[in-house]
């Protein structure tokens, strides 16, 4: 257009890099989640394996679709960027360990191609791919969607092999002995038939202590305290901030401990609530997202307390026992205001963007 | 220090980067006097403001020191004959720039006799009344030797009329890879010392705060040790962090005071400069040299030999290279040719352009320094609004560029940018974003410009029409007078002789 | 039923009389779009685009008479920015444009005969009789509407050079992905 412009090829400076690179932002974050993940396989067995693989194939499966679609040149490339592996990894955390193919293969699109694709791909859309998926299939799947499994090391019957797994993965109905419910959908179950949570809780039947992860749920639900060893290894090595973490986790907890301190009999204790349920994963794999969380410090704050309040109201009040994909899904819509709203101070000037004022000086 | 570096993440606003420094050794090379070239090339514009004028005719004899341009307008600064030979063009040249324009310069052979013109050297420097000593820098020539070329006696004037208290002397050398500031210190510490009193001198502050960044602990005991006796000139390090030698980072983190936007250092009270100019000023001063040489920076993977050599002004870099030892295998692998430092230094398209200046560095860069890879779309992490000085939102400003909204980009700040390179160091997508700033800049001055000459035009054409429909009426007035006369001068005959017969 | 129809009818009916007011009382004199227009271009009315001035061309332009490529010496960034302001596509690659161009006097063949200057609209060239004239560069409007008065040929249109104040560094190829970005 402008022949001023017109010229060679001409780089402005910096003439260095870093070398960070998005593909390693992704693999750090991978690798953060390996131990919960290899943790929940074992939980839960083969089916659990196999629905990961399966989860993270459709993801990448739709991606491929969507990008030969859009024209794009360089496929291969932009597939392993790890983008589409992540949100389908993400997504097989959330997904009940014994989930059949066809939830893998629906979540996988309306993860990759409605939530994300649509938007205009990788750092353009508005909500976290994983929970809409998760969420989308929760209300319209309810019942494969809360079908928990109790851990099978707990187990008397034995795990299934790998071809039984297969099956299982394939929709072989799964025998009712092995399902559980998971430790909040218990809470919420009880309490909606009228029993209070210090029956609930002393009682028989509850589910084994939250904190050792050997309990009924996702993968990303069961091994809280290797998720957060995951966060931290993150944290340390700078691919996220403590912000917006601490943020969600003081959002969950500080409401809990009051309502737990005011009734105990209706309300579940800040560390049910802290290790229960997504709270580890969300707050550290979930909020933690680049495209869909604010891009200031302060903003991640308020967006990772409102995530936390919007669970623990979902928890304590909602109908669902888990209300964590739709908190966060909440705060993504506000993100944008967020980020219009909070944004940093620019050196010399005040928050309103005038000059700062000339100090009084002496002789002037 | 693991342990730092572990609760780094915790600790509170972390402005800049701090990239690996590459600085040693060549800052640890012993300095190298380079000897004289046979041609140097002396753009006409060598620091911010209006080019010089030469002063010189092709086959003319000068000597070293003698003025070769003098400056023109209010912001600008004369040019000096590097040594003593005759002008053997006035041409135009590649300039020290990414454009790869040229632009008009004065080319003298050297005659090697290299003998200073009449120097008018003073023995008793702190006697010259604060004027004086800045009529001295600016006949010199002298300006920031940062980088930023800015004329020296221009500041030092404006900062005695705003009565700055504090000079802050520059010694930070945040870039990576460049350490003539460092080398400027460790083996010319008593005369920058020197220079930063007749600066405080000249400007009339009472006290003098020479930041280094505390990756240069041997410049940090020589200026300490020059420094000792004189209680106006204090040696303060600073952390190492890039960008610690930006001005108002500099002046923020010596003061705590911070520059208001849109205004100078001055407005607080405080004056910047480098110790490279501090060390010229010196000699301008006291031995009434003007600014002929500089220290400049070798350095890159790709030279044979890193490290600082003194240049005369208007030296090719190829002689520099030349000079130095060359580029690894001859320059095999080398992926791009700097100017300045990496981070903020400017692409020249080869090596035949002159050391100006503003020269600092001369960077041979391989593929993995320059580190050029394709851009991917951004993902929003936000690690280039955590990294930058300014505390702006590089994402947000580069996305409104990139879709032409520049006006967009300026409310969010983009004036406040100051190109300082963090947001793309930082980059995981390797976004050229401050690419995209220069280029927003670059295009709003031009739509000024345009904007500006399209009012003339408009003038032009409206005046040239009102000039029109003024001749137009005035021959039409003339022709009607004419006639009015033809008329009064027949009605004047008849009475005449109507008269005349009357008589 | 017949309360909703009527509502909807009563409520259809008054606001179509309130636009038809409104259209009747706030009516626009003149298309304001031509105002703008004619500020964007270059505004010394040479005439090369057949109109009398940059006034009437605008608005041939607006009525579709005049294609928004038809002014020389704003070239393509001026028929970009038309287009984009009109909301038309255009193919610039038929534009033929070199970039701005001003006109050079050949001072060798200048016989100061004066012609070149009187059709100049913006008064850029300067000169009197029997004497060399010259082209201000800063006031050329790059119209050439001297190059044909000029007897001897001296006078040639030459692209404006580009100086290192001029140059403006070039915006980032976007070329991840392959993807159209906007």
């Amino acid at each position: 257009m402008n022949p001023l412009t017109q010229g060679a090829a001409t780089v402005a400076s910096p003439h260095a890099h870093g070398g960070n690179s998005v593909a390693r932002c992704m693999l750090d974050v991978q690798l953060a989640l390996t131990p919960a993940t290899l943790f929940g396989f074992w939980l839960y067995g083969w089916p659990a394996f196999i629905l990961w693989v399966g989860t993270i194939a459709a993801c990448l499966f739709w991606e491929a679709v969507c990008l030969r679609l859009q024209g794009v040149g360089r496929v291969r490339e932009t597939l392993f960027d790890g983008s589409a592996a992540l949100t389908g990894w993400l997504l097989a955390m959330t997904l009940p360990p014994w989930a059949p193919w066809w939830l893998a293969v629906v979540g996988g699109f309306i993860a990759i191609v409605i939530g994300k694709q649509v938007f205009g791909g990788l750092g353009q859309n508005v909500f976290n791919p994983a929970m809409v998926a998760r969420v989308a299939l929760l209300v319209s799947f309810p019942l494969p969607m809360t079908a928990w499994i109790s851990p099978l090391p707990l187990h008397a019957l034995p795990a299934p092999e790998l071809l039984d797994s297969l099956r299982i993965f394939l929709g072989a109905p799964i025998p009712d002995a092995m399902t559980s419910a998971t430790w909040l959908g218990h809470a919420k179950t009880e309490l909606m038939r009228g029993v209070d949570l210090l029956q609930v809780t002393g009682s028989d039947t509850a589910p084994p202590l939250p904190w050792t992860g050997l309990r009924a749920g996702s993968l990303g639900e069961s091994s809280a305290v290797l998720l957060l060893a995951g966060g931290l290894y993150l944290i340390v090595r700078g691919v996220i901030s403590w912000h917006a973490p601490l943020a969600l986790l003081a959002g969950l907890a500080l409401p809990a401990l009051i309502g737990h301190s005011l009734d105990p009999a209706r309300y579940l204790a800040p560390s049910v609530h802290l290790l229960g349920g997504g709270a580890m994963l969300g707050a550290f794999f979930i909020a933690t997202d680049y495209v869909t969380s604010p891009n200031t410090r302060s903003g991640q704050l308020v967006f990772g307390f409102g995530i936390g309040l919007i669970a623990w109201i979902i928890r304590s009040w909602g109908g669902y026992p888990e209300g964590m994909g739709f908190a966060v899904l909440l705060m993504n819509a506000l993100t944008p205001i967020l980020d219009r709203f909070v944004k940093p101070r620019v050196l010399g000037r005040d928050r309103r963007g005038r000059p700062l004022d000339l100090p009084e000086r002496e002789g002037t | 220090m693991r342990l730092t570096r572990l609760l780094k993440p915790f600790s509170g606003r972390d402005w800049g980067i701090h990239p690996d420094d590459h600085k040693r050794p060549a800052a640890d090379a012993p300095l190298r006097v380079m000897p004289l070239p046979a041609r140097l090339y002396l753009p006409v514009q060598q620091h911010l403001g209006g080019a010089a004028r030469p002063t010189v005719v092709v086959g003319q004899k000068v000597r070293k020191g003698e003025r070769i341009a003098d400056a023109q307008g209010m912001v600008s600064a004369p040019i000096h004959a590097p040594t003593s030979g005759t002008v053997v063009a006035v041409t135009d040249i590649t300039a020290p720039h990414p454009s790869g324009l040229s632009l008009p310069a004065i080319v003298i052979e050297a005659d090697g006799d290299d003998v200073w013109g009449t120097l008018s050297p003073c023995p008793r420097p702190f006697e010259l009344a604060p004027q004086t000593i800045s009529e001295r820098v600016y006949a010199a020539g002298i300006v920031g030797m940062g980088g930023a070329a800015f004329p020296a006696a221009v500041k030092l004037d404006g900062a005695a009329r705003a009565r700055v208290d504090t000079l802050v002397i520059n010694g930070g050398e945040c870039e990576p890879y460049l350490s003539c500031d460092d080398r400027q210190m460790r083996d010319f510490a008593d005369e920058v010392v020197e220079g930063i009193r007749l600066m405080l001198r000249a400007t009339g502050a009472t006290s003098a705060l020479v930041g280094i960044e505390d990756n240069k602990p041997e410049a940090i005991a020589a200026m300490r040790t020059a420094a000792a006796g004189h209680d106006c000139v204090r040696i303060r390090p600073v952390p190492a962090r890039y960008p610690m030698g930006s001005e108002k980072q500099l002046v923020q983190v010596l003061t705590g005071v911070e520059v208001p936007a849109e205004g100078l250092p001055a407005d607080i009270g405080v004056v910047v400069h480098n110790v490279g100019t501090a060390r010229a000023v010196r000699a301008a001063v006291v031995e009434g040299k003007p600014l002929v040489s500089r220290l400049v920076t070798l350095n890159g993977n790709c030279m044979n030999a890193p490290g600082n050599v003194e240049v005369r002004l208007g030296t090719l870099a190829e002689d520099v290279i030349a000079f130095a030892g060359g580029l690894k295998g001859d320059g095999l692998g080398l992926a791009r040719r700097v100017l300045g430092g990496p981070m903020m230094g400017l692409q020249v398209p080869h090596w035949r352009v002159p050391v100006v200046k503003g020269t600092s560095g001369i960077l041979a860069l391989d593929a993995d320094e320059a580190a050029a890879r394709q851009s991917h779309p951004c993902i929003r992490c936000g690690r280039c609004v955590q990294a930058c000085p300014m505390g702006l939102l590089p994402l947000e400003m580069s996305a409104r560029i990139r879709n032409d909204a520049l006006t967009d980009a300026v409310d969010l700040g983009l004036k406040d940018c100051i190109a300082c390179g963090c947001c793309a160091y930082v980059c995981p997508s390797r976004i050229p974003l401050v690419q995209y700033f220069v280029h927003a800049k670059g295009e709003l001055s031009r739509q000024d410009r345009n904007r500006l000459r399209n009012e003339a035009t408009k003038r032009l054409a409206q005046q040239r029409t009102d000039r029109l429909a003024r001749e137009a009426r005035e021959k039409a007035e003339a022709a009607a007078r004419r006639r009015a006369e033809r008329e009064a001068k027949a009605a004047a005959k008849t009475d005449t002789a109507t008269a005349g017969e009357s008589a | 039923m017949l309360a909703a129809v009527s509502s909807l009818a009563l409520l259809g009916a008054a606001l179509g009389l309130l636009l038809g007011a409104a259209s009747r009382w706030l009516r626009v004199e003149g298309n304001p779009i031509v105002d703008e227009l004619t500020d964007m271009m270059p505004g010394s009315n040479c005439g090369q685009c057949g109109f009398p001035g940059c006034g009437k061309a605008a608005e041939a332009i607006i009525d579709g008479t005049a294609p928004p490529t038809c002014c020389p010496p704003g070239g393509k960034p001026l028929a970009a920015a038309i287009a984009a302001k009109l909301g038309l596509t255009l193919d610039l690659t038929t534009v033929a444009d070199e970039g701005p161009k001003v006109a050079v006097v050949a001072e060798e063949l200048c016989i100061g005969c004066c012609r070149c200057s009187k059709v100049c609209p913006t008064d850029a060239i300067i000169g009197a009789a029997k004497q060399i004239h010259n082209v201000m560069r800063d006031a050329c409007t790059g119209c050439s509407n001297c190059i044909e008065k000029c007897p001897t040929d001296a006078l040639a249109m030459r692209p404006t050079p580009i100086t290192l104040q001029h140059w403006v560094m070039p915006k980032p190829a976007l070329h991840y992905r392959g993807m159209p970005c906007a």
